[in-house]
């Protein structure tokens, strides 16, 4: 039988927003598969996102659904999470959206290591506006706002979010779909503060401007960067040259926000043991 | 029973009042001179099971008390100028998403980092205009430690009544100032929460007007799922453009405070009556204001003092009325006009507005007002 998408996604909120070959679609296809593995419950669920084409994504999954101000999703999940600790909350947005405008809030929430599961969608590119860069735009790249080549360096976000305090980050990208649910599904499982990033294509801004003639060689360009944890520890430095590790990169133990600060709770009123 | 009674500065009066109406979230940023707010909420709330969170900037608390009230508690966060600038983004989304909060500010010199610990009554337009587009603004401003802990409370009634965030500004003085302040008894205040929805979670809609100006709220977590956006809206929550839609949602969401002017608003007429000279003053200016107006009326001047409680909506009709028979209006104020602008647009050329400007960091003091009055012929 085949997965049944229609029970997660609001009636009446399609078609989506997104360009033909968009890989956003992808990850939203992810996240469902991932949130019907995990059986979680639509009104104890919040999904959050900041501004741009992977922001988007929340207004058509059936939670609790909060589409908020450029970069600032972490900031409002962190106060939906704290206010409401049994809450599951997600997160998702774009490279833009999560490393520019929102980089303060982002580190900040993977230094407190809130529970929380972050799903950002690297494109490499500001989508929504046009196709500018972003901190994720590789050197030397075309963007409508690098007409002679990007100068700019970018970030990894991984080790971004492994250098801020995550305790989970985990990448994955659109072409190879069948694992992002599982990258997602481990990510909500953990306790603390996750991140997925998942590389993602943008044909309409990005691969236009760089030589892409089709979303086909966008997506075999996925293919061809990734290189599992498992299969890197194989090979030497010279065969990872230009590559991109995927899976789970990081996990481990650390105490959690909202449990600590149950422990604030429990001290100020004298309870404490 | 004798009433509790303590010495408290404003700030520590602001959080007591939050907690009086029953804020069970705090996110803040410190900066001076509010830092003490977060401070006493830092240590009171655990205690009562809230939660106070210091964010990484005021953007982030701003944010954070958005998104906590949308889970159903009372929220605060408090700042001073350079950090009003940054909540002014995520005011326009509580605005316009309709969530209640409460927006402490203290007032001090401007722009920019001007003087931090220096008083000042300059953020008056901010409050209105400082988020971009039309929208709704509540602004209230006590003048004493008392008021600021009452006009706390009543603010936190107004943002869950009207589902919009309310700013309470005292300037510096009147937020560093201490005083003998009378806590009142549980219940003695009334205490707003906001309406819960009423209809089971498949019907709700987060705007639906069948319920009035301002639709029922629901918690995210209690059972009903719904969306929030940033965008013009529908009344089910997700984005339109549809011009008739967004004219419409648009002008009820300034309508639900516009139109409750006479409920918002607040004020404090002294001598007013037989008054042919009315000093126009909020916060500590109306402190000195009053004991200027007292000096006058030894000397023989029918002077009076109309302080607004509520600045925003401003008591426009009420001025109006009082332009009609008073020969002049004085407006001391620690900014460079900007209430004298506001009290000129709606009294109709009737009288001359004599205004005292001081940004220097000093408190206006009645001599001043005094000196002003002799020169209204
Ligand atoms: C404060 C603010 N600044 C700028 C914008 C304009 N803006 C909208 S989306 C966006 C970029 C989004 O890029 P990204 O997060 O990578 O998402 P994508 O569209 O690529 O999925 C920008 C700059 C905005 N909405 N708000
Ligand atoms: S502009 Fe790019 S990111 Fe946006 S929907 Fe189109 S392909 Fe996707
Ligand atoms: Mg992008």
């Amino acid at each position: 039988m085949s997965f049944d998408y229609d029970k997660w996604l609001r009636p009446g909120k399609l078609p989506h927003i997104w360009c033909p070959g968009c890989g956003h679609g992808i990850v939203m296809k992810g996240l469902i598969r991932a949130l019907e593995t995990l059986q979680l419950k639509k009104e104890n669920t919040a999904i959050v996102s900041g501004i741009g084409c992977a922001s988007r994504l929340p207004g058509y999954i059936d939670c609790c659904t909060l589409h908020t101000a450029h970069g600032r999703a972490a900031a409002f999940a962190t106060g939906v999470k704290m206010a409401k600790p049994e809450m599951n909350v997600i997160l998702c947005g774009g490279d833009g959206d999560g490393t520019a405008i929102g980089g303060n809030h982002f580190i900040h929430a993977c230094r407190r290591n809130i529970d929380m599961t972050y799903i950002i969608m690297n494109n490499m590119i500001y989508g929504m506006t046009g196709g500018q860069f972003s901190p994720c735009t590789p050197t030397g790249a075309k963007a409508s706002t690098t007409p002679y080549g990007n100068p700019d360096p970018g970030f990894d976000i991984a080790k971004l979010a492994i250098g801020a305090g995550a305790s989970f980050v985990a990448r994955g990208t659109a072409f190879h779909a069948n694992q992002i649910d599982k990258l997602i599904v481990e990510a909500i499982q953990h306790k603390g503060f996750s991140v997925v990033e998942i590389l993602d294509d943008c044909p309409t801004t990005y691969g236009r401007r760089n030589k892409y003639k089709s979303v086909i060689e966008m997506m075999n360009r996925l293919k061809d960067v990734a290189v599992p944890v498992k299969a890197a520890e194989k090979m030497d430095p010279e065969q990872l040259k230009g590559k991109i590790l995927t899976g789970v990169l990081h996990k481990q133990d650390k105490p959690e926000y909202c449990q600590e600060y149950a422990k604030v709770i429990e001290r100020a009123q004298g309870t404490a043991r | 029973m004798a009433k509790k009674v303590a010495f408290l500065q404003g700030n520590e009066a602001a959080a007591q009042g939050a907690l009086y109406a029953g804020c069970k979230f705090f996110a803040g940023y410190p900066i001076t001179p509010s830092t003490e707010v977060a401070e006493v909420m830092s240590a009171e709330l655990p205690k009562v099971g809230g939660k106070f969170i210091q964010m990484e900037d005021e953007i982030g608390a701003m944010a954070a008390i958005i998104g906590a009230s949308l889970t159903g508690v009372k929220t605060l966060t408090s700042t001073s100028g350079p950090g009003l600038s940054l909540k002014q983004e995520n005011i326009g989304y509580a605005c316009i998403t309709e969530v209640p909060c409460v927006v402490f500010n203290v007032m001090r010199g401007g722009p920019s980092t001007g003087m931090p610990t220096g008083p000042s009554q300059s953020d008056i337009m901010s409050a209105k205009w400082g988020t971009h587009g039309d929208h709704p603004a509540i602004c209230l401003v006590p003048a004493s430690v008392q008021e600021v802990f009452e006009e706390t409370v009543r603010a936190f009634n107004l943002a869950e009544k009207y589902r919009t965030p309310v700013m309470v500004m005292p300037d510096e003085i009147v937020a560093h100032m201490r005083e003998r302040i009378v806590f009142p008894e549980p219940g003695e205040l009334e205490v707003i929460d906001r309406t819960a929805p009423s209809v089971t979670p498949d019907k709700y809609k987060p705007y639906d007007t069948s319920f009035g100006d301002v639709p029922p709220l629901a918690g995210f977590g209690s059972g009903y799922k719904f969306h929030v956006t940033g965008l013009n809206k529908m009344q089910d929550g997700f984005p339109t453009t549809k011009a008739e839609v967004v004219q419409a949602e648009e002008e009820r969401q300034v309508r639900k405070v516009e139109g409750n002017a006479a409920d918002i608003m607040k004020w404090e007429e002294y001598q007013i009556d037989d008054a042919e000279i009315v000093v126009v003053a909020f916060g500590s200016s109306s402190r000195s204001a009053r004991f200027a107006v007292n000096e006058a009326r030894k000397q023989g001047i029918k002077a009076g003092l109309f302080r607004p409680i509520t600045f925003w909506p401003f008591p426009e009709q009420r001025l109006l009325e009082i332009s009609k028979k008073v020969k002049a209006f004085i407006s001391p104020e620690m900014n460079l006009g900007m209430c004298a602008g506001i009290i000129k647009g709606c009294i109709e050329g009737n009288a001359p507005v004599l205004g005292i400007f001081r940004v220097d960091g000093e408190p206006i003091n009645p001599g001043q007002i005094l000196d002003k009055m002799k020169e209204v012929k």
